[in-house]
């Protein structure tokens, strides 16, 4: 080896080996198995693979949520990391311990949280109860109904053959065990690894760039879509990755806040290992195809931003 | 070169109780090659900066044309500017970079959107780079670029969008000596090529003098003189561009009558007239106006105290009575003897006194640190040593 110091690196490679090549080897070995039921003995077989056509929903609602809650990520976390790399120093320690407060906070209590409020008796329905929010609902939606009867009646017809009915009376908004509050639930647990390293891209732009583009002619608008904006890229697209990649295989989150009625690839897997459907064989071709799957999307990813600045990978 | 082009009019520009330009006057000519000169922090940046639309001034008005411009924004100034530290756009290729500013619609007399056609974009591109001898690089990222190759690439950049006025700060100051002369060569003749207003801001006297028509040297938030730069040389106004622009010996003087002045209680000849009888002076006298000859027909006599090769010249420190002159000199005299000095009445030159007085001009630190320095390095071959000395200004 040329550089005597290669050595260092010698306890992280046997851990690289042991902790992630060795147990990705043996889910190799897993995923092309399976387990004779009656005597318990395993064989070779794609099974695993073949059979996995079921589960194509599962799949398709972990990337779509997992898509929507980076994008979302992005929206906030873009515009939050910009504000705060133009303001001062002081304002930026602030704002960057404001923005980590969250994290040290045991990430399930901070779920269980949403939970409480989301919930249908919770915090936030609480509160919609006592400004009378669901009240001005109700009352809009059975003025509403009467509208409809009264029209309903001059053209001497029954009402729900006219307009079929599309209003109940809630006491409650429905926001837990939808689709919307694990998007929720996932922005709120991922957003400072969209802010961190795009903040730290813009905090370092050479400010003279934005005065160079600026006394070519470029106003604003334009500063931003042909120097900031490219230039932050990379910072977007690690953020990007750092976000989606836990996105995509959560599985708490859509437990808890998706009631169960919102299944994602984290929790088929670890009903595989864990729960009532054991069989880690299953459990284990999932992983891989999973794997692969958000490799793919992250060498797609890392082709838009080409160029010398590579996002960082995981 | 007589129209005039940008003025400045009482311009101030303070933060707080910070005062860092003086009621700046000031105005350039079409097709000046004009240098804002000083030390850093005298304000001659932050005067491009005014001009360039990054600053507004306190007070005063800045004018373009005639038209007073101190509220349009730098993107619709009809000036471009060479930063400092070039701020190429890293993302974008050579190319790229120098068409940045073709690619922005302008508006034209109307108000009109325009855009400059690809074709056009291509061709100007492509001449621009042939001014900066830079063909056949415009593919490359800027990053594989050297300093002098960003250089040319940046002044390209500024060019291309055919400004009245370029500005540049500092523009080589990243660059080594030699890139540099050459640099300065290139930018003179692109300027009389392209026959365009450079407003140029540096530190380094040599630089100014070597390239621009006119010179302002600044300091303290103040223009200290402005002229070309032999005026600047040979007349300077006080202590400060005396010392500031080349080398001087500055001496307490008495101005006995027109074109006589007593120093240590002798009479010179000289040709500066218009002062009080009496009027107590600072006289100039550069080292390389003095003639060293035998100590019985000099008309001061001094002690060598030190000597210094310089290649061109010795650079030698004499003691008169215990003031210390540099004397640059082809003649080589030994520490400790003893010498008489001639000044022809062209070599003095005559100021009126001013806040500057007392504080420059004078070698003796020079000499002690070059007899501490002696003791280290025998051969004596370091000459920048006094500069960052003596000065206290950046190099």
């Amino acid at each position: 080896m040329k550089n005597k110091r290669a050595w260092f690196s010698v306890p992280y490679v046997v851990w690289m080996a042991l902790f992630v090549v060795i147990p990705i080897l043996i889910m190799a070995v897993y995923a092309f198995t399976a387990a004779d039921p009656a005597t318990n003995a395993t064989y070779a077989t794609a099974a695993n693979f073949t059979g996995m056509g079921v589960y194509l929903s599962v799949f398709l609602r972990s990337f779509w949520l997992a898509v929507v809650a980076t994008l979302v990520c992005l929206l906030i976390g873009y515009p939050v990391s910009y504000w705060m790399a133009k303001e001062g120093p002081r304002f930026q320690r602030v704002a960057m311990a404001l923005i980590m407060l969250p994290m040290w906070m045991n990430f399930l209590l901070r779920t269980y949280s949403w939970m409480s409020i989301l919930e249908n008796n919770g915090l936030l329905n609480q509160l919609f109860q006592s400004i009378g929010v669901i009240d001005l609902h109700n009352s809009v939606g059975a003025w509403l109904t009467d509208l409809r009867n009264s029209i309903a009646i001059r053209f001497a017809e029954d009402p729900d053959s006219f307009i079929p009915a599309v209003y109940h009376p809630i006491r409650y908004f429905q926001m837990i065990g939808t689709p919307g509050a694990v998007v929720l639930g996932m922005v709120y647990n991922y957003l400072p690894f969209m802010i961190l390293p795009i903040y730290s891209v813009i905090v370092k732009l050479d400010g003279s760039l934005i005065e160079a583009a600026r006394d070519l002619g470029a106003d604003s608008a334009r500063v931003f879509s042909k120097v900031i904006f490219p230039l932050s890229l990379p910072g977007i697209l690690s953020g990007v990755t750092m976000v989606f990649v836990p996105a995509v295989s959560t599985f708490a989150i859509s437990q808890l806040l998706g009631g169960g009625t919102q299944m994602m690839l984290g929790d088929l897997i670890e009903a595989q290992f864990l729960g009532g459907a054991y069989n880690p064989h299953l459990g284990a071709a999932i992983s891989m195809v999973m794997m692969v799957v958000v490799v793919v999307c992250m060498v797609v990813m890392n082709h838009f931003g080409e160029g010398e600045e590579q996002a960082v990978m995981l | 070169m007589s129209k005039e082009l940008i003025r400045l009019r009482d311009c101030v520009m303070s933060y707080g109780d910070e005062v860092v330009l003086d009621h700046i006057n000031l105005y350039i000519n079409d097709k000046e090659f004009l240098t804002l000169l000083g030390p850093s922090g005298c304000g001659k940046t932050t005067t491009l900066r005014i001009i360039g639309g990054f600053l507004s001034p306190t007070a005063g008005d800045v004018l373009f044309d005639g038209v007073r411009i101190n509220d349009v924004p730098p993107h619709q100034r009809a000036v471009n500017t060479v930063f400092q530290r070039y701020a190429l756009f890293p993302h974008l290729n050579v190319f790229e970079n120098v068409a940045f500013g073709l690619r922005i619609p302008k508006k034209d007399r109307d108000g009109q959107k325009v855009k400059v056609s690809e074709r056009e974009i291509h061709e100007r591109v492509m001449e621009m780079l042939e001014v900066v001898n830079l063909k056949g690089f415009e593919k490359r990222p800027v990053s594989a670029l050297s300093g002098g190759q960003q250089q040319r690439v940046a002044i390209a950049r500024a060019l291309v969008n055919r400004p009245k006025v370029l500005l540049l700060d500092e523009p080589l100051g990243a660059l080594d000596m030699r890139l540099r002369k050459d640099m300065q060569n290139e930018l003179k003749r692109i300027q009389q090529e392209m026959e365009i207003t450079f407003i140029y801001v540096t530190h380094d006297q040599e630089e100014a003098l070597a390239m621009s028509d006119t010179v302002v040297v600044m300091d303290g938030g103040r223009i200290q003189q402005i002229g070309t730069p032999t005026d600047i040389y040979n007349e300077p106004k006080n202590a400060f561009v005396a010392d500031f622009i080349g080398e001087s010996n500055i001496i307490d003087g008495i101005m006995r009558a027109d074109g006589v002045v007593e120093i240590f209680n002798r009479r010179f000849q000289c040709l500066d007239k218009g002062f009080a009888k009496d009027e107590p002076v600072d006289v100039v006298i550069r080292p390389e106006d003095v003639d060293i000859v035998d100590e019985s027909v000099g008309q001061l006599k001094g002690t060598v105290t030190a000597v210094t090769f310089k290649g061109a010249q010795y650079d030698t420190i004499v003691d008169f009575y215990g003031f210390k002159w540099l004397i640059q000199t082809t003649d080589f005299c030994p520490v400790d003897s003893h010498i008489g000095i001639k000044i022809d009445p062209d070599g003095i030159h005559v100021m009126k006194k001013s806040h500057y007085s007392g504080m420059f001009g004078d070698y003796s630190s020079y000499s002690e640190e070059y007899e501490e320095l002696d003791v280290v390095e025998p051969d004596g071959e370091d000459g920048e040593e006094r500069d960052s000395q003596e000065g206290g200004y950046e190099e």
